[in-house]
C-alpha cells in the first residue's frame, strides 16, 4: 500500500465516518434523554433521501400521506388520553386545540405546499428544508404515539417497542416508496487534486455539514436553555421533573432532533449511492456501534467512534472485502468488554 | 299447483343449481403462489405478484383459482405457506418462490406432499422429481458471457460480487470457466448490498489493470462498483449478470453503463427479436398486458418468470385435464409428468425443453447477450 492509496482510503473512511457520526449523535441524544434505543433511526435516512429524490424528479413526495395519516392517529391518541383523564381534570381544550393545529392543520398545509409548488427546479437546500418539514414532525408524532404513554417503562420494554416501530416503519416505507432505491443530484461537481489525492466536493460537503451540525449541537446543549433542560433530563429524569422541566417536552425535542439528523444523513449519502427504503438500517447500526464506543452517553467519544468505524470499514474493505461487515461489527465486543471493566455497574437501573 | 308445491319445486331447482356449481368447483384447478412481495427480495417479488394478478381465469381450459401469499423473503414463512397449500388448500401445483432460500423451503414440502412446484429462482434441488426451478442456471448464462470475452480477446478479468450466496455461486463458476478459457482472474473482491462505498475495492481492482471487470450483483446496488471504478479511471469493459437486468438499474447507473454486456432472457428485448422467433409473439403479448397496467418500461425478467410458470402449467394442464380430476394425487402426478415432457414450448424468455435431468428447460435458445446504448437495452448481434 503506497501513500496514495492510504490517503484515498482515509478520505473515504472519514467521509463515511462523518455520516455515522450524525447517526451516533442522534442515538446518544435519544437514549440519554428518553432511555430509548432508537432503532427506527435508520428509517429516516431512507425516508429523507427518497423524499428529496422524489422532489427532484418532479414526483409528489408520498411521505406527506404518511405524515397526514400519522397526524390523524396522533390526534386520536391525544383525544383518547384526554377523555380517560376527564374524571380527574377538566378537558384540556387549549392543549387539544394546539394538538389539532400540529397534527391535522400542519400536515394539510404541507400537502398543499407539496401539491401547489413546482419543486423540481428548486435549489437543493430548499428541497432538503421541505423534507425536514415532513420528517421532523413525523419523529415527534412517533414519540407521542408509541413512546410517550410508556415513558416510565424499563429500557428493555422501550427497546422492544422500538423494534416494533422499526418494523412498522419499514413496512410503510416499502408501501410508500416501493422496493427500488434512488439517487439524488450531486451537491457539487467540484473536485481538486492535492498531491496524489483527488478531493471531491461531495466529501467536502459531507464533512463540512457534519462538522457544522456537531458544533451546532454543542452550542445548543451548552448555551441554550432548552439544551440545558435536555441535558438535565439526561442526567437525572426524576430530578429534572422536580425542578419543573417537562420530560415530555424533552422527549419530543429529542425525537425531532433525531429525525432531523437521520434525514440529513440520508440526504448526504444519497448523491453518492443508491438509497432504498431499507438501506438505512445497516447504516444506522454502524452509527450504533459508534454510539456504543461512546457508552451511549458521550458525544465526543461517539463522534470519535464514528470516525473509527468509518476508517475500519474503509481499510478492511481494502484488505479483506469479504469480511468487512464482520470486522466492523466485531468491534463492538472488545469495546463492550473494555467498558464493562472500566465503568462497573454505575447505571441508574 | 298450490303454493307449497311451487316452493318445493323452487327449492329443488335451487339445490340442483347449487349442486351444479359445486360440481363445477370440483373441476377447478387450484394453484398455490408464494412470492416475496415484501422484505429484501421485494423488488423481484412485487413484479411477480403483479404478473400473477394479470393471468386469465382459466388454465389449460379449466377454471383456475390462484391462492396468492406473501412469504416476506423469509424461508420459514415460505415453508409455512407451502404447508398451507398442501394441507388446507389442496393445491394441484405450486409456483414459489422468489429467492433461492425461500424456494428451497417450499421444495421440501412439495417433494414430501408430492405436488409439482415451479420455482422462480435458480437452484439445484436435492430431490429433483417434483421441483422445477425455471430460471436460467448460472452455467447457461456464464457460458455465453465467456464466449463473448473470448471473441473480444480478453486476457485478464477482475471479479467483484455480493458477499452472499449469489456472488459466491457466480465466483465458483467464473473461476472454473476463466481457467477453461485461458483467461486470467487477477483480483477477487466482495461488497454488500447496503454498502455506501466500494472505493477501497475499486482501488484494489484497478491496481491489477484487468482488461475487463465482472460484476456479480443484482438490482440497483449492481451499479455501485461501475461508478466507483470509472471514478478511479478504469476504462475497460464491464460484464454484469442477469441479476442487473431491470430498468431501475439503468436509471441509477447513469452514464457509466454504456457498452456494458450482460446475458438475459429474450423478454427484455422482445421488440428487437426477429419475427421468426416463436417467443416474440408470446413475449410481446405479455409485455402489452404488463406495461399496459404498470406503465411503459416497467418490464423486468423476474415478473416474466411468473408468466412462464403459467405458460408451462397451461400447456401441462391442457394435456392432463381429461385424464384425471383436479385435486387428486393422480392429477398431480400426471401434471408432473406432463411438465417434464415439455418440448420446444415458446415462453417469454425463450424456448423451453425439459427432461428428466433438466428441470429448468431454459437453455441456449432462451438467452441472449444485451448491451446498453444511450440508456436503453440493445440486443447484441
Amino acid at each position: 500500500m503506497d501513500f496514495g492509496i492510504f490517503a484515498v482510503l482515509a478520505q473515504d473512511g472519514i467521509t463515511n465516518g462523518a455520516v455515522y457520526a450524525l447517526l451516533a449523535m442522534a442515538l446518544v441524544l435519544v437514549f440519554s434523554v428518553t432511555r430509548i434505543i432508537f432503532l427506527p433511526q435508520g428509517e429516516f435516512i431512507g425516508f429523507g433521501a427518497l423524499t428529496v429524490a422524489a422532489l427532484q424528479s418532479g414526483q409528489f413526495p408520498r411521505l406527506v400521506w404518511m405524515l397526514m395519516a400519522v397526524g390523524v392517529l396522533t390526534f386520536l391518541v391525544e383525544i383518547g388520553s384526554a377523555l380517560r383523564q376527564r374524571r380527574y381534570k377538566p378537558l384540556p381544550r387549549r392543549h387539544l386545540m394546539w394538538s389539532g393545529i400540529e397534527n391535522l392543520a400542519y400536515p394539510t398545509l404541507v400537502w398543499v405546499l407539496a401539491r401547489g409548488l413546482e419543486w423540481q427546479g428548486m435549489p437543493m437546500v430548499v428541497q432538503i428544508l421541505f423534507t425536514l418539514g415532513i420528517t421532523v414532525p413525523l419523529g415527534i408524532m412517533l414519540y407521542r404515539v408509541a413512546f410517550q404513554p410508556m415513558a416510565e417503562a424499563s429500557v428493555l420494554v422501550l427497546l422492544i417497542v422500538a423494534v416494533g416501530v422499526h418494523f412498522a416503519m419499514l413496512g410503510m416505507g416499502l408501501f410508500i416508496f416501493g422496493p427500488e432505491g434512488s439517487t439524488t443530484q450531486a451537491f457539487t461537481d467540484w473536485s481538486a487534486e492535492i498531491g496524489a489525492l483527488l478531493v471531491s466536493g461531495q466529501s467536502v460537503v459531507v464533512l463540512g455539514v457534519s462538522a457544522c451540525l456537531i458544533a451546532l449541537l454543542y452550542l445548543f446543549f451548552d448555551r441554550s436553555l432548552y439544551g440545558k433542560a435536555l441535558r438535565a433530563t439526561a442526567v437525572n429524569r426524576k430530578g429534572a421533573q422536580l425542578v419543573g422541566i417537562g420530560t415530555t417536552q424533552a422527549g419530543r425535542m429529542a425525537f425531532g432532533l433525531a429525525a432531523a439528523l437521520g434525514t440529513l444523513a440520508g440526504t448526504l449519502i444519497a448523491p453518492l449511492n443508491t438509497v432504498g427504503y431499507d438501506t438505512g438500517f445497516v447504516v444506522a447500526l454502524k452509527g450504533f456501534v459508534a454510539a456504543i464506543v461512546g457508552g451511549l452517553a458521550s458525544y465526543p467519544l461517539a463522534a470519535a467512534g464514528a470516525v473509527l468505524v468509518g476508517l475500519l470499514e474503509s481499510y478492511s474493505s481494502f484488505w479483506a472485502s469479504a469480511y468487512k461487515e464482520v470486522i466492523v461489527f466485531t468491534l463492538i465486543i472488545p469495546v463492550l468488554a473494555w467498558r464493562s471493566l472500566v465503568s462497573g455497574h454505575g447505571d441508574e437501573e | 299447483m298450490n303454493r307449497r308445491q311451487l316452493l318445493t319445486g323452487m327449492s329443488a331447482a335451487f339445490v340442483l343449481a347449487f349442486g351444479g356449481v359445486s360440481l363445477a368447483q370440483a373441476q377447478t384447478v387450484t394453484i398455490g403462489v408464494s412470492v416475496s412481495s415484501t422484505g429484501p427480495a421485494a423488488s423481484l417479488g412485487i413484479s411477480q405478484k403483479n404478473t400473477i394478478e394479470l393471468l386469465p381465469k382459466t388454465l389449460g381450459g379449466l377454471p383456475v383459482n390462484y391462492v396468492v401469499l406473501d412469504d416476506a423473503s423469509d424461508p420459514t414463512q415460505a415453508g409455512k405457506n407451502a404447508r398451507r397449500f398442501a394441507d388446507a388448500d389442496k393445491v394441484d401445483a405450486i409456483i414459489a418462490s422468489t429467492t433461492v432460500p425461500t424456494s428451497l423451503a417450499v421444495a421440501e414440502v412439495a417433494s414430501e406432499a408430492r405436488i409439482p412446484q415451479i420455482a422462480l429462482a435458480p437452484f439445484a434441488p436435492k430431490a429433483i422429481q417434483w421441483v422445477f426451478p425455471l430460471p436460467h442456471g448460472i452455467g447457461v448464462m456464464s457460458s455465453v458471457l465467456f464466449e463473448e470475452m473470448k471473441k473480444r480477446d480478453t486476457k485478464t478479468i477482475a471479479f467483484i460480487g455480493f458477499s452472499d450466496a449469489y456472488g459466491e455461486a457466480w465466483l465458483k463458476d467464473v473461476e472454473k470457466r476463466a481457467e477453461q478459457n485461458g483467461i486470467k482472474l487477477v483480483a477477487v473482491e466482495r461488497y454488500a448490498r447496503t454498502d455506501q462505498s466500494v472505493t477501497a475495492q475499486a482501488l484494489k481492482l484497478t491496481a491489477q489493470k484487468p482488461d475487463a471487470v465482472f460484476i456479480a450483483a443484482s438490482g440497483t446496488p449492481a451499479a455501485l462498483p461501475m461508478r466507483a471504478l470509472r471514478e478511479r479511471g478504469f476504462k475497460g469493459q464491464f460484464y454484469q449478470t442477469h441479476g442487473a437486468a431491470n430498468n431501475d438499474f439503468l436509471r441509477v447507473a447513469g452514464n457509466t453503463d454504456e457498452g456494458l454486456v450482460l446475458p438475459t432472457g429474450l423478454v427484455l428485448v422482445a421488440e428487437q427479436l426477429q419475427d421468426s422467433n416463436p417467443s416474440k409473439k408470446v413475449a410481446l403479448s405479455y409485455l402489452k398486458a404488463y406495461e399496459g397496467k404498470h406503465g411503459a418500461g416497467s418490464r423486468n425478467p423476474f415478473g416474466a418468470y411468473a408468466q412462464d410458470a403459467y405458460l408451462l402449467l397451461d400447456k401441462a394442464v391442457a394435456t392432463v385435464g381429461k385424464k384425471a380430476a383436479p385435486g387428486t394425487p393422480e392429477f398431480r402426478a400426471a401434471l408432473r409428468d406432463a411438465l417434464e415432457k415439455t418440448k420446444d414450448l415458446p415462453l417469454t424468455h425463450g424456448l423451453n425443453t425439459m427432461s428428466a435431468t433438466d428441470h429448468s428447460g431454459l437453455g441456449d435458445g432462451a438467452r441472449v447477450l444485451i448491451t446498453i446504448e444511450k440508456d436503453s437495452w440493445k440486443l447484441l448481434k
